[in-house]
Formats: C-alpha cells, structure tokens, sequence
C-alpha cells in the first residue's frame, strides 16, 4: 500500500461520510458544513483522474459559491435557536429500502460490467483541450449556457425581491 | 478499490447517488433537499470524469461535467430564491407546509 493508495482511500472516504452526515445530520447546519467535505473530496478525486480544470472549477462554483449560498440561505430561513426541529426527516424506513436495493443494483453494474477502456490513460494539462473544445465542437452549447445562467440570474432576482404593495 | 481501476470511482459515485436521493425522499426542509440535489450532480459529475479519463482519453465528459457544473449554480440560485420566497410567505420552509401555489 503506497502512499497514492493511502491518499486515495482518505478522499473517498472523506467524500463518502460528508455525503452520510449531510443525509444523517439532525442539524441542518452540520449538514451544510458536511456538503464542504464532499465537494473538497469530489475535487480530490477529479484530481486523482486528471481532470486539474474540472477540479479547480468545483472548487471555486461549488465551495467558494453554492456552499456559501446554501450557508445564506440556512441562516437567513430558520430560526437558529430551535436547532432539534431544523432538520427533520419523514419516511425513513421506506426510502432506506429503495436506496438499499438501488445502491446494490448499482455497484452490481458498476464492477460486473466489462467496460470499454482505453489503451493507455493519461495525464496531462486540460486546460487547452476544453477552452478548444468549447469554442469549437461545444460552441453553441456555451453560449446557451451564458443565456440560461443570465436567465437564471433574472430570475433569482425577480423571485427574492420584496414585492413593494402599492 | 484502487486509484486506477474505473469501478471503484463508479461505486463511490454510486454511494454518493444513493446518500442524495436518501436525503431528497426523506427531508422535509427545502434547504435539505436542494443539498441532496446537488449530491446527485455531483455523482453524476464523478461519472462523467471517470468515463472520460477511463473510456474515451479525451476531455468530453470534463465538458459535460462542467455543464452540470454551471446548470447546478443556476438551479441552486434559482432554488434558494424559491426557498426565500417561500419562507416570507408562510414563515417556515417545511415542504409539506408549502402546498398551495397561491393564497
């Protein structure tokens, strides 16, 4: 076991037991600390699969922005004090038997199936390869995705803002 | 389990999936549903990744990650105004308690 195996399992099971004290947590606020964890952990693993652009943009979107409009959002919505009813969760049994059942059909397909590898795997920068392929076989695509974020933008404005009553 | 073998990136994907759709069918705040949410972007994220280092060799699933990337800053953006909204309303962001669309 060396160390990259070592590293290796320390992220995934960092990710994996964010992920368990965001669906666990009785806490809403634990819980969107945990979300820190998972997101950190991700980014790890799109490190360890060469993917350094993808893992800079989950840090910065996913922590430095969503992570923190989720923290607003948790303080700005429920009243701190009565931290036992902040996180209540309905139907555990049940949807514990589905997730059971998926999760086995799903690791089942993940190491029974004999997927198509490539040759050989590399390691180089990405940072060229995408800014290509996003202006010129993705170029329409990205420039949807500056309408939908403008829209989104608008949007979230439009929804949060105080209705001023005449 | 190792850092070169494509399963075990699929089996952590797959927990994570599993923990966010526990969280969406069980929470009853909407601000814990949204965070489930974006557990299963992520896995569906660590999928893409994986294919492409693994499978293909070139960087088109770190194009579709990315994607879901900037699609989950929108939803998030847009989700959280709902939340607000909804909490200015009925003082209470319960899912259950949120089910008329209009007063």
């Amino acid at each position: 076991m060396n160390v990259s195996m070592a590293v290796f399992y320390l992220i995934a099971l960092i990710t994996v037991g964010s992920a368990a004290m965001v669906a666990f947590s009785r806490n809403i606020i634990y819980s969107a600390f945990s979300l820190l964890g998972t997101f950190m952990g991700v980014a790890g693993l799109y490190v360890f699969l060469g993917a350094d652009f993808v893992a800079a943009v989950q840090v910065l979107i996913y922590v430095g922005g969503i992570l923190v409009l989720i923290l607003f959002a948790v303080m700005l919505t429920h009243r701190i004090t009565d931290v036992q009813i902040t996180n209540r969760s309905a139907g555990t049994i049940p949807a514990l038997i589905i997730v059971g059942v998926l999760a086995y059909l799903l690791v089942d397909t993940a190491t029974g199936t004999p997927w198509v590898k490539a040759k050989q795997v590399i390691y180089e920068a990405t940072a060229g390869k995408i800014g290509d392929l996003f202006l010129y076989t993705y170029l329409l695509p990205f420039e949807l995705a500056s309408l939908v974020l403008l829209a989104a933008m608008i949007g979230a404005v439009v929804l949060s803002r105080k209705e001023i009553k005449e | 389990m190792s850092p070169n073998d494509l399963s075990s990136y699929l089996i952590i994907g797959a927990i994570v999936f599993v923990l966010g759709l526990f969280t969406v069918l069980t929470r009853r705040n909407a601000i814990s549903v949204l965070m489930g949410v974006e557990l299963i972007l992520n896995s569906a994220n660590i999928n893409y990744v994986a294919f492409s280092h693994f499978g293909s060799g070139n960087a088109d699933g770190q194009i579709y990650a990315i994607f879901v990337i900037m699609l989950a800053a929108a939803e998030a953006a847009v989700g959280l105004a709902i939340v607000l909204a909804i909490f200015q309303l009925f003082q209470t962001i319960d899912v259950e308690a949120a089910e008329t669309l209009k007063d």
